[in-house]
């Protein structure tokens, strides 16, 4: 291979390892990433820029790279925008370039340089602004093909994800220098530890610095520690396990992948990726930190890279991404990186510093190896199409907005750039940590932490490895003993061979040979978002000067990249145009997640018929097998209609209807919400919850009660039965059970914990059988014998108890449909048996079995509301007509004092009508908008809509329930429904259209 | 997700929880001696405080039981939890703004 060390590096050599990237077959190593062998193949060409499609490259090499990402895989195992830093390469891998066409190579959004003239900062805002047509028809479409990266995946993801909760005493993040020795301190006092790494293998720094740790090598002194926590047994390590969200009270979330290194064949049937969600009495953030780039014109072309990550190729992966070195940097571990490059006999062009008087151990070193450095020397432009090719170079001029000097060209094919070094803030910022700008060590540190954690390292400013490793092992010892262990004794501080490092030189933009933001070079401080320095001073001209305003504006970490290498260049040069301390600018907020999770790792295993509990009746089996349709109500699954073979459902539905008002129908009325109540003050409770009177309710009665929350609005309705002096039986709407049996409970704690009451669910104790029609009783009587069924007996709104079909039942004499009905009650094990009793007993009468919409067809034909249909929470008893309802005698219920205010009490409020369509065959659509000007003009004047709407086969015309401003006065009156295409004329009429004297109710005697 | 602490059960994780909202609004002994004004401010307002906050929650996904507590709004710190009826315990960090 073209571009690797002769020996080194964490890779396998003798493991050739084969891939495919835009269609060419190229070898790695075992141990290398995506990234590590395309540059090693000399590929540095990965992709084009989100909005400029301008070439790019590689910058990074791990979590912070911003702009080479890849789509990696093809058909149901693709996946789009992977930052080819993070994929290990494995046999056999497939990627491709993402937001190219035709081809990387050769793309025509770039030749055509057409967005580059319009797609300035804060572009997105001014369009959304722009007419909706315009939006809608040019941009998005445009957009749609030239923005945007990678391609999801057309098929459903194969793969299988887990979830696994954890609970640490010690939650350790980053395994590098600080994480190692925290683990180690933190495991020696006998805490619960969890490790957490991104990596594939510990060390994180270490991998890539040649360090001396107490006289053994880098990599000898992680073998070491790793042996010492594998032999504890309460320490778990985690690698290839990306911390990705750190939530509230030490609420962690993980994802540890577990194949994506392996390659396709052999991931089948294992498990792909787990997330991990930690709880942890104490976090240690050993996160490390990033690098920055210097922003210069055009520091984007491939083959300009961070001057840390080149030396990351080199010493984990063998590779060195150049040959003729051109570094540039304002502070001294450029310096370190140009001694490794030289020492691979590497060309180093120059050393670029803008620094003046640069002295210190390591320029030095690299001046006695007669290397040429420049001191107060920036780059002003480059070259190349395709790759970098060569560097200007101009004396900085302080204090110029252009640098006009003499210019040096320099021939290079590899930039190295160092513009310091940013701690990895983002957890510590997701934990709502406070931070503050240090001025000497030029980066955001962490100040004040918000949750129990420990900040060691790197992530805390401490650059030396030395004190990494010591400052570690002091938090593993605080965080173990804040989590209530004793740590043994201190152990002498480890001392590491390594450079010092001089002071470094803020320098947040560097200008060229023409202002910034004047000529055709880009001055890039977001490669992701392709956000340039002079986007931040158009953002600032028009106004945006706060952190988070620009950083909007101009889409600054934004994205998946979150601004890990430009969050800080951004606050330097908005700083510097503001003329401001940085410390003074303040920073944005780091969101979760650090990097981008899958949704189906998320999700786990809750997918499909996992995704949300399926509740079902005894019963369900027989509506199965009867070809009933289903629908959801919550998440029960109720029967919605049973066509006939080849039945249409209006068909069915006027079948249903016409045979519980002529005959006999059964429905399935199990999931009807049921709430014991039992208790001394039971009916005192009642008195107060429901709106009408409750104290004189006879044993073995039934009332109806409205509901309403202490805004005087209908929160739900239903019978409820005495069935002793102190016990009651409620019933609730089938999707409000849960809710309703939480209000009771919250005002029996919460305001009258004085009331001797208890609630208890019995929904699914009780399956209910409804037999309704006038034939009703007749069927009973058969399978009830010793039952009195006489209505002088057994009247309406009352209930008794006895053996149906031999099984104890409780009989409720209640109706929905206006027809005499039987609510037959038994134990839930008995709901099958009985229903098949029902229709054997039925046969002789045709008996029909029916669901959900029939029953809401023969409610509104009675003009019974259902809550949450007819009503929204607006609705008071008033406006739905119910004041009958409504008790005037007692002193106080819940919702009472709220119907004399003012607006409850208004009389133009939307209230509760019935329509009939001129047209008896028009239904009019449920939702549709009422007026009562047709003619109106646009935006018409609304006054109401329709809440229910069906076809009344009883009745052979089309019936609707509505809610109209001051209905209840406009009976009468004509109201229109305008659609797209048509306008429905109906009349305003009783919500009552069937039987409304309510003579059908004792069925035939 | 917080961590909180129910009197009866322990610590559990939020999502067992359901919110209350702010604690210690005692619904009017007799509310047709309140005018409107009055009515309104208990049926809707409600402080909004950036500091140490008594609120309610109801362990819905447990024990079942209503119960308050105190939580600092900006930093979701949980001082004390406290059963229904009960006075809050003083607290030293109702001025700090963390
Ligand atoms: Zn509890």
């Amino acid at each position: 291979m073209l571009n690797r060390t002769s020996n080194g590096g964490k890779i396998d050599r003798e493991k050739r390892v084969n891939f495919v990237f835009n269609g060419l077959s190229y070898a790695g190593f075992e141990g290398d990433t995506l990234a590590s062998a395309l540059l090693a193949n000399g590929v540095h060409l990965v992709g084009r820029s989100f909005k400029y499609h301008r070439p790019r490259g590689f910058v990074a090499a791990g979590a912070e790279e911003p702009g080479a990402m890849v789509q990696l895989e093809e058909g149901a195992q693709t996946q789009p925008n992977i930052r080819a830093t993070q994929i290990e390469l494995y046999e056999g891998l497939k990627a491709s370039s993402v937001n190219v066409w035709p081809s990387v190579d050769f793309d025509i959004s770039a030749v055509n340089g057409l967005f580059a003239k319009f797609m300035t900062a804060g572009f997105y805002n001014k369009t959304f602004m722009w007419p909706r047509s315009f939006w809608m028809k040019l941009y998005e479409p445009v957009i749609r093909r030239a923005a945007g990266w990678g391609r999801a995946p057309t098929v459903s993801d194969p793969d299988i994800y887990d979830r696994m909760q954890c609970h640490a005493d010690v939650l350790v993040i980053g395994g590098g220098p600080t994480g190692l020795a925290a683990a180690l301190e933190a495991g020696r006092a006998g805490a619960r530890v969890v490790l957490v790494d991104e990596q594939k293998e510990l060390g994180g720094s270490l991998l890539s610095l040649n360090r001396e740790i107490d006289g053994k090598t880098a990599i000898e002194w992680i073998e070491q520690a790793k042996a010492e926590l594998a032999e504890m047994p309460d320490v778990r390590i985690l690698t290839r396990t990306m911390l990705f969200g750190y939530y509230d009270h030490n609420y962690l979330v993980a994802l540890e992948q577990k194949t994506d290194h392996l390659p396709l064949k052999d991931r089948s049937g294992k498990v792909r990726q787990r997330v991990w969600h930690f709880r942890a009495k104490q976090v240690v953030l050993a996160t490390g930190a990033h690098e920055r780039p210097l922003v210069f014109a055009d520091n984007d072309r491939p083959g300009i890279m961070l001057s840390g990550s080149v030396l990351t190729y080199l010493n984990r992966y063998g590779v060195f991404p150049g040959k003729n070195i051109v570094l540039f940097t304002n502070n001294d571990s450029a310096y370190e990186t140009a001694l490794a490059l030289h020492a691979e006999r590497l060309k180093i062009v120059a050393v670029i510093d803008v620094r003046n008087d640069v002295t210190g151990e390591l320029p030095d070193k690299v001046r006695e190896l007669g290397i040429q450095v420049l001191e107060g020397h920036a780059i002003t432009a480059t070259n190349g199409r395709k790759r970098v090719s060569s560097v200007e170079v101009r004396a900085i001029d302080p204090g110029a907005d252009k640098y006009t000097g003499h210019s040096i060209n320099f021939e290079c094919d590899l930039v190295a750039m160092s513009g310091g070094w940013s701690p990895v803030i983002h957890l510590f910022s997701q934990s709502q940590g406070k931070l503050k700008y240090d001025d000497d060590r030029v980066c955001y540190v962490p100040e004040k932490s918000v949750q129990e954690q420990q900040i060691a390292g790197s992530c805390s400013g401490e650059f030396l490895t030395e004190d990494c490793l010591n400052n570690g092992g002091v938090a593993g010892r605080i965080a173990a003993k804040k989590a209530g262990f004793s740590p043994k004794k201190e152990h002498e501080p480890l001392t590491v061979q390594e450079p010092e490092m001089g002071k470094m030189e803020p320098f947040w933009v560097v200008p060229g040979n023409v202002p910034v933001g004047e000529g055709s070079a880009k001055h890039f401080v977001d490669l992701q978002n392709d956000t340039t320095a002079a986007d931040i001073a158009l953002a600032i001209r028009e106004g945006f000067e706060s952190s988070e305003h620009v950083k909007r504006y101009t889409l600054t970490g934004f994205g998946t990249d979150q601004g890990k290498t430009s969050n800080i260049n951004a606050l330097g040069i908005l700083a510097g145009i503001l003329d401001k301390p940085l410390a003074d600018v303040g920073t944005t907020t780091f969101r979760p997640p650090y990097t981008p999770v899958s949704y189906g790792a998320l999700a786990g295993r809750n997918l499909g018929n996992w995704s949300d509990p399926v509740r079902v009746t005894a019963i369900h089996d027989w509506h199965q097998k009867n070809g009933a349709l289903f629908e959801n109500v919550g998440q029960w699954h109720r029967p919605w209609y049973y066509p006939k073979t080849a039945e249409k459902m209006q068909d069915a539905l006027n079948r249903e209807c016409l045979a519980v008002r002529n005959s006999i129908g059964v429905l399935d009325a199990s999931t009807l919400g049921k709430i014991d109540i039992k208790g001394p003050d039971a009916a005192e409770f009642l008195n107060r919850v429901y709106t009408n009177a409750w104290m004189k309710l006879g044993v073995g009665k039934v009332r109806y009660g409205l509901m309403c929350h202490e805004d005087g609005m209908v929160f739900d309705d239903g019978t409820t039965a005495r069935l002793a002096d102190d016990h009651f039986l409620m019933t609730t709407t089938s999707g409000n059970a849960a809710a309703v049996l939480d209000w009771l409970e919250e005002y029996l704690q919460t305001e009258w914990p004085d009331l001797k009451v208890y609630c208890t669910s019995v929904t699914e104790q009780w399956a209910t059988v409804s037999v309704a029609g006038p034939k009703a009783r007749k069927l009973l009587q058969k399978i009830a014998p010793d039952m009195d069924l006489r209505p002088d007996s057994f009247p309406f709104m009352s209930f008794k108890e006895g053996e149906v079909a031999g099984i104890d039942a409780r009989v409720f004499r209640i109706s929905f449909t206006g027809e005499l009905t039987y609510e037959i009650n038994v134990p839930w094990h008995a709901g099958r048996a009985m229903w098949d009793a029902v229709m054997e007993a039925g046969a002789e009468f045709e008996i029909t079995p029916y669901g959900t919409e029939t029953m809401h067809v023969l409610r509104a034909e009675k003009g019974f509301i259902i809550v949450g249909q007819e009503t929204d929470g607006t609705q008071t008893p008033q406006d739905l007509g119910m004041d009958w309802i409504v008790s005037k005698k007692k002193p106080d219920f819940i919702g009472k004092r709220s119907f004399t205010r003012s607006d409850t009490a208004a009389d133009n409020r939307k209230q509760l009508v019935g329509l009939l369509t001129d047209n008896p065959d028009d239904v009019l659509p449920e939702g549709a908008q009422l007026v009562l000007d047709q003619y109106a003009s646009k935006p018409m004047p609304m006054v109401g809509h329709v809440t229910s709407s069906y076809y009344s086969a009883t009745l052979g015309h089309s019936i609707a329930l509505a809610v109209v401003r001051g209905g209840l006065g406009k009976t009468g009156d004509t109201i229109f429904a305008p659609l797209a295409n048509t306008t429905i004329t109906a009349k305003i009429v009783s919500p009552i259209f069937y039987d409304p004297k309510g003579e059908r109710q004792d069925g035939e005697v | 997700m917080l961590l909180i602490e129910c009197p009866y059960c322990g610590k559990r994780h939020e999502t067992e929880f359901r919110y209350g909202g702010e604690a210690h609004i005692v619904r009017p002994e007799k509310p047709e001696d309140l005018n409107d004004t009055e009515w309104a401010d208990f049926l809707f307002m409600r402080t909004n405080t950036k500091g140490v906050f008594a609120e309610r929650w109801y362990h819905a996904n447990g024990c079942r039981q209503w119960f308050n507590a105190l939580r600092h709004t900006v930093s979701h710190q949980i001082i004390a939890v406290y059963k229904m009826g009960e006075k809050p315990p003083v607290s030293d960090q109702g001025s700090e703004d963390r």
